[in-house]
Formats: structure tokens, sequence, C-alpha cells
């Protein structure tokens, strides 16, 4: 124990009760700094927001502030525009992150074998991740030009209409999933890489003398045993789907994210509110009703791994 | 040990991350505060942070003032579209760091910044600019005057409208380049929008009429007297027949295809300015600027300008330079906008840059000013007769934001065809939303 250790021998010490009480209470101790900025930083600002979310301030006199009760939330649910984003961020939730983990899962099973210069391409799977969303968002939105942009010039050699990829729903929300796409698949590559590392090379040798193909090994031993990994990209997946903001922000460069809120997520409906329209009170309002949600669905994600989970060990 | 050496360790780690990115904001915000000035031994630094393209220093002014004034050192910093710099402002006005010493404000802004935010901002007038007053057009000195007497900005643009027009688009395409015959032809909008069918009728397919029925919509408001407010206050834009004629005309115009559905201020709208998307396109003084810098010396020769039609001269834009309470060395701060919104700088302004004055002696000394880089086009004759007629607009706290509403509106019906009525109904929700 250090404090033991440190107390000079011949003063007097503390009786043996307290001294353990001491001794329980160092750990806590040790966990204050970070509890103490967690307080500031995290739990404040969540809780000033809630009360925020109460009242009607605007940015441009935030020392007004009038009651409002509930009447924030309200506005919001009966807001159009609050149903549109929570559409387009569920749609391109899904659009980015489904093929972005398959894609990540076969580049780790690839990266896995023993290549050529492995560690070259680890690295370059990763550099996309490493570049800044604001650089990526506009070297894309250049690429999803609609007069002038490369992919609808490489459409028109191929004989197909230029696609007008920022007002088009469908258009508008595939260009900025790619973008989501592009950065992350790398990232979630190189973790289930790690993941796929950690099992146990003799589970192989076993399926090879069973006379398993690669296929049915990456299936039946690379799969299973990667299962937490999994979850958790999908779990943080799901929360950055969630709070998906730059995107689709510098994608025109406008917070209602196109002309007619088609590609408008929920953070960047809540950034409309706050940094558009300057009105703080529903723009925290919609900070709540999006951290609630991320609450949720995290539960949902967890419970569906637990059921699953105790099924495989009752197996 | 009670707790584990590893655990003990990470949270070490996980505190010191903590602490490192408290640290880390803290700089963020003293960052942005950097543009505070340094005074030592003598020497200051006056920031000006401003939207668009003022001119200042591509005319030289900051390099004119710092030279009568060595002890004085500018610096400035610019965003492009205002909407953005008016967030950034606002944001730093609620959290009262990082202003700069002196700050743009655009004219739709300015009824925002004397009803909701007087106290955010020094009175000139304790500098003493009540002496400038007569140097101004009575409304251009009006709007930025709290009821109570505090003047706020010193005017230093206005907007007075003309068409600008690539005369070697139009030649290709059979049409007439001399301003004055154009002028005529487009006497009316109705005429405009004509010619414009004609032009696209010839043109290539990749070349439209004008930019986007957003800029012809706010092109046509800027001859409205009342717009989206009346003089009470009251947000009326929805019963005001010029907002529907405008509307009207601009749906017209997109379902006529004479639109390269250029939204403003996007970089594909930026890129058309070299690559000839559009023929014309609504020019309030401070867009020959803009086009200079967009089109750059290629196209020199290549542009003119002409006379607005509808009859009625119209004004859109202008700028006000104000001094928050903010600033660190606000009676520098004043002697330099002082200095930049007088005559001689003005007029110097707007032959370097296009940037019309609001200042009346510039007025007068800028009459004759031609442009060589718009084919030699009298805009010291044009502008100063638009500036001269154009009618003193009613604004509200909100503008900016209504206009936005309404053309973000017309670009759904441009770009994909929305019918006008559900369109309208868009840019209702979208202003109650602003406003609301």
């Amino acid at each position: 124990m250090t404090l033991t250790a440190t107390a000079p021998p011949r003063t007097t010490r503390p009786p043996a009760p307290l001294r353990r009480f001491l001794a329980r209470l160092s750990p806590y101790a040790y966990i204050t700094p970070f509890f103490a900025l967690f307080a500031a930083f995290g739990l404040f600002p969540l809780l000033y927001t809630a009360y925020v979310s109460l009242y009607r301030v605007e940015l441009q006199t935030p020392g007004q502030m009038e009651w409002r009760g509930l009447d924030n939330y309200t506005s919001l649910f009966g807001d159009e525009y609050f149903w549109t984003a929570l559409r387009n961020t569920f749609t391109i939730g899904v659009v980015s992150t489904v093929p972005q983990l398959l894609m990540a899962l076969g580049l780790a099973h690839l990266l896995h074998y023993k290549l050529r210069g492995r560690t070259f391409f680890r690295v370059t799977m990763l550099l996309p991740y490493a570049t800044s969303v604001a650089a990526a968002t506009l070297v894309f939105a250049q690429l999803f030009g609609r007069d002038f942009g490369l992919i609808n010039y490489l459409l028109g050699l191929a004989g197909i209409d230029p696609v007008d990829w920022q007002s088009g729903t469908v258009a508008s929300q595939i260009a900025v999933s790619t973008i989501v796409t592009w950065r992350w698949t790398g990232y979630n590559a190189l973790i289930y890489l790690a993941g796929m590392q950690s099992i146990p090379a003799d589970l192989y040798e076993a399926a090879e003398l069973d006379g398993a193909s690669r296929w049915r090994q990456f299936l039946h031993v690379t799969l299973p045993g990667l299962r937490p990994t999994v979850l958790f990209t999908i779990v943080v997946s799901t929360i950055g789907a969630t709070q998906l903001f730059g995107e689709p922000l510098l994608f025109e460069g406008s917070v209602s994210g196109g002309i007619s809120h088609q590609y408008q997520t929920l953070g960047l409906y809540m950034y409309e509110q706050g940094w558009g329209f300057f009105h703080l009170g529903r723009a925290a309002a919609t900070a709540w009703v999006m951290f609630l949600l991320i609450v949720l669905l995290v539960l949902g994600n967890t419970f569906v791994a637990r059921r699953r989970g105790g099924k495989e060990t009752e197996r | 040990m009670p707790i584990s050496r590893a655990a003990a360790q990470a949270t070490l780690r996980l505190g010191a991350v903590a602490l490192a990115g408290a640290l880390l904001a803290a700089c963020g915000s003293g960052s942005s505060g950097s543009s505070k000035s340094s005074a030592d031994g003598g020497k200051v630094t006056l920031t000006v942070d401003l939207f668009g393209t003022f001119g200042f220093k591509e005319a030289g002014l900051y390099a004119e003032y710092e030279k009568a004034h060595p002890h004085i050192t500018i610096k400035e910093s610019s965003t492009e579209n205002e909407a953005d710099y008016w967030k950034a402002l606002q944001t730093r006005l609620a959290g009262g760091g990082g202003l700069a010493d002196v700050q743009g404000i655009e004219v739709g802004r300015i009824a925002s910044v004397t009803q909701q935010q007087a106290d955010k901002f020094q009175d000139l007038n304790s500098f003493g600019a009540a002496s400038l007053k007569n140097d101004y057009s009575a409304a251009k000195w009006a709007a930025a005057t709290t009821t109570d007497g505090r003047t706020l900005g010193l005017g230093t643009d206005v907007g007075p409208e003309a068409i600008c027009y690539r005369t070697d688009l139009f030649e290709k395409a059979g049409l007439p380049t001399d301003r004055d015959e154009l002028a005529k032809k487009w006497a009316t909008w109705d005429g405009y929008l004509e010619l414009g069918k004609q032009y696209q009728a010839e043109a290539d397919s990749k070349s439209h009429w004008m930019d986007s029925v957003g800029s012809l919509y706010s092109l046509m408001m800027g001859q409205q007297k009342e717009r989206y407010y009346d003089a009470s206050g009251k947000l009326v834009y929805q019963d005001n027949q010029a907002v529907k004629t405008a509307w009207d005309t601009s749906v017209k115009a997109a379902q006529d295809g004479l639109s390269a559905k250029l939204a403003q201020w996007t970089p594909a709208w930026n890129q058309a300015f070299s690559s000839g998307s559009f023929a014309t396109i609504g020019c309030p003084a401070w867009m020959l600027g803009y086009i200079k810098g967009q089109a750059g010396d290629g196209g020199a020769g290549t542009w003119d300008v002409a006379p607005l039609p509808g009859g009625v001269a119209g004004n859109w834009g202008g700028s006000y330079l104000a001094v928050p309470k903010g600033a660190s060395h606000a009676k520098e701060a004043y002697e330099l906008i002082k200095w930049l919104t007088a005559a001689p700088q003005q007029a110097k302004l707007f032959e370097k840059q296009g940037s019309f004055p609001s200042n009346l002696g510039a007025i007068k000394e800028v009459e004759d000013v031609k442009d060589a880089y718009f084919s030699n086009a009298p805009i010291g004759e044009i502008f100063g007769k638009a500036a001269e007629s154009s009618p003193v607009q009613v604004l509200g706290v909100h503008d900016n934001d209504v206009n936005t509403q309404i053309t973000n509106a017309l670009g759904e019906v441009e770009r994909k065809g929305t019918s006008s009525a559900t369109a309208w109904g868009h840019a209702e929700k979208g202003v109650r939303n602003a406003v609301g």
C-alpha cells in the first residue's frame, strides 16, 4: 500500500479503523479527477440542456428566457421536418452502415491472409479515417457535382443521363452515405482484423483437418469468434449514424440539408434550429430527444445481443 | 494495492485525456479569440471581420491606412457566405469572446442589430459620429440608428441593381450585345424573359439565361419599398402582392427552363462564372467585384452591364461597419471605419471593386467611372442612376431569413419540378420555423 509505505515510521499513525477507511477511500480519490471533469463537461451540459429545452431562448437575446414548459417538445413532434430528419437519419444510417460493415468484414478477412506488403495495406485502410470530414466531404461534393462532377461524367460515358446528386432524395442520400462509407470502412476493417487475430489458430487447423473450405472456415470459425467485435462495431456505427452531421452539412453547405430537407439528419436539424434560426430552446429539446433515442437504440442492441448470446450458451 | 496497477493507469490515462481535452477546449476558445489585438509598445493590431468581398484589402485601402498610421496593423478575416458569417457573429456576441474590432453587418440584418442587440455594439455617436450624418442619405443613416438615437454602424456600400451579361455568349446566340439596345428590349420583366427564351433556343444546351430563379426573385424584390414587413414591424409577406408577382414570374422562368439551377453562394455556382453556364446574372453593384474574383482575368472583356428591367430601380444588399462592445480597441476601430467609409475611400473602392458608395460625396465623385473589365460599361452612371431612385426599403428583424426560405422553395421548383403551390407551402412553413 502506497499510503503506509510513504508514511514516516516514527510519527503517530492514524488508528487502524481510520487507516482502513482511508485505504478504502483511495481508489475513489484516484478516479475523482475523471468524474470531476465529467461532471463539468459532460453532466452539467446535459442537465443544463434539459433546463434550456423548457424555455424559449434566442441566440440574439440569450438573457431573456421565457418559460415554455414542454411546448418545445410538442412543436418538435408537430414539425413535419423533424420526422423527415428522423427518417433520413435512419435511411442514411442503413445505407451507410450495412455496406460499410460488410465491406469491412470482407477486407479484414483478406488482410488476415499472409500477404506481401501487409502493413502497407493495413495503413492504407486507415487513411480515409485520418482524413478530416471537411476535406473528404468537399472533395466528394466536387465528384458528385451535377454539371462538372467526375461521377456524372463517367455515367455519361456509359450513356446514362446526369444525376442531380444534390436535389434528388435517393441520389443525395446515396451520395452522403458514400462519404460516410468511404471514411469508416477501413477503420472497421482494422477492428475486425484485430478481432480475427485473437481467434486461436488451432481452431482453423482443426477445421482444416475436418476438410472445411476457406468459406466454411470464415462462416463457422471466424464469424462466431468475431461476435463481440461485431456487436461493438454495430453499436459504435449506430451511435455515429444517429449523430451524423458533418457530411450532410458540408455536402452543399446548407443547414436545411438540401432545398427540401431531403438529406437533413437529426444532427443537422438540431443545428438548423440552433444556428440557422437561433432557437436555442428548441435546439436543446432536439438534443434531448436525440439523446433518448440513442439510449433506446443502444439498449435495444444490447438486449438483442444478450438474447442471442443466451441462446448460444444454451445450445 | 487496493486497485490494480493497470486499472489505476487506465484511470490516470483517462483523466489525462479528459484534462487534455478540457485544455484543448480552453485553448480553442482562446484561439478563436486570437483575433484579439495586442497592444505592445504603442503598436495596435486592429482586427476586421467581414463577409463576401468588401474589397478593402484588394483595393489597397488597409495598406494605405497602415502607411499613414505606422503604429496600426490591420488583420482581416472574411467568410464567403453571409449566413455563415452571421451565425458565427451571433455565437460570439452571445458568448462575448472572439469578436473583432470591426464587424461588417449586412443591411438585411441591421434591423435585428438596432432592435435586438443595440447593447452589444458601441454607440458611434460617443466617438463623434454624429458629425458624419450629412454625408449619407437620411435612410441609410436612420437604418443603423436606434429609436433612442444611438448610431451603431457606418454605411459602406449600397446595392443598386443592374444586369450583368456575357457579351460573348449573347453574340453566339445571335442576340444584340449593345447595353442600350438591351435595356430597351428588357424594359419590362416580360421582355427580359422573352429574350431569355430566344437565347435558350439558340444557345448551347449546357448554357442558360440566368443563374437561378432565386436570384431573379431577389432582384425583383429589391425594387419594392415594402417587402416582408410593414412599417410597424409586422410580418406581411403573405399578403404582399409584390411578393406574389415576383414569385410567379420566377416560377414561370423556372418552368420555361431559363435557369441554370445553380444555388447562389455554392461552389458549383462559383465555377459557373467562368464556365459560361449562365448568360445573365442579377447584378447589385457589389456583384461586380464578385464576378471579377470568380471569373478571373480570363473573363475580362466578356462581361457587360445594362440597366435593370422593370422600369424601377432596385437595391439588393449593402453593408455597415460596426464596432462591437467586445472590441479591444474601440477608439482606433472607430477611426479606421470612419476613414474607410469617407468619400475618397468609398470612391476608390467603387473604381477598383465595384462596391457602390453610400457616402453622398463619393457618389458625386464616381459619376464618370467606367470599368474596363465590363467592356468599359459606364458603371458610375448606371449604378448612380439606380442608387438615386431605388426605394427606401422597410427592413424587419428576419428579412434575410424570409428571403432565404422563399428562394430555397424556388430552388425546389426549378430543380425538382415541385409545383408552385406546394413549394409556396414549404416557404411558409420554413418562415414559420425561422421566425417562431
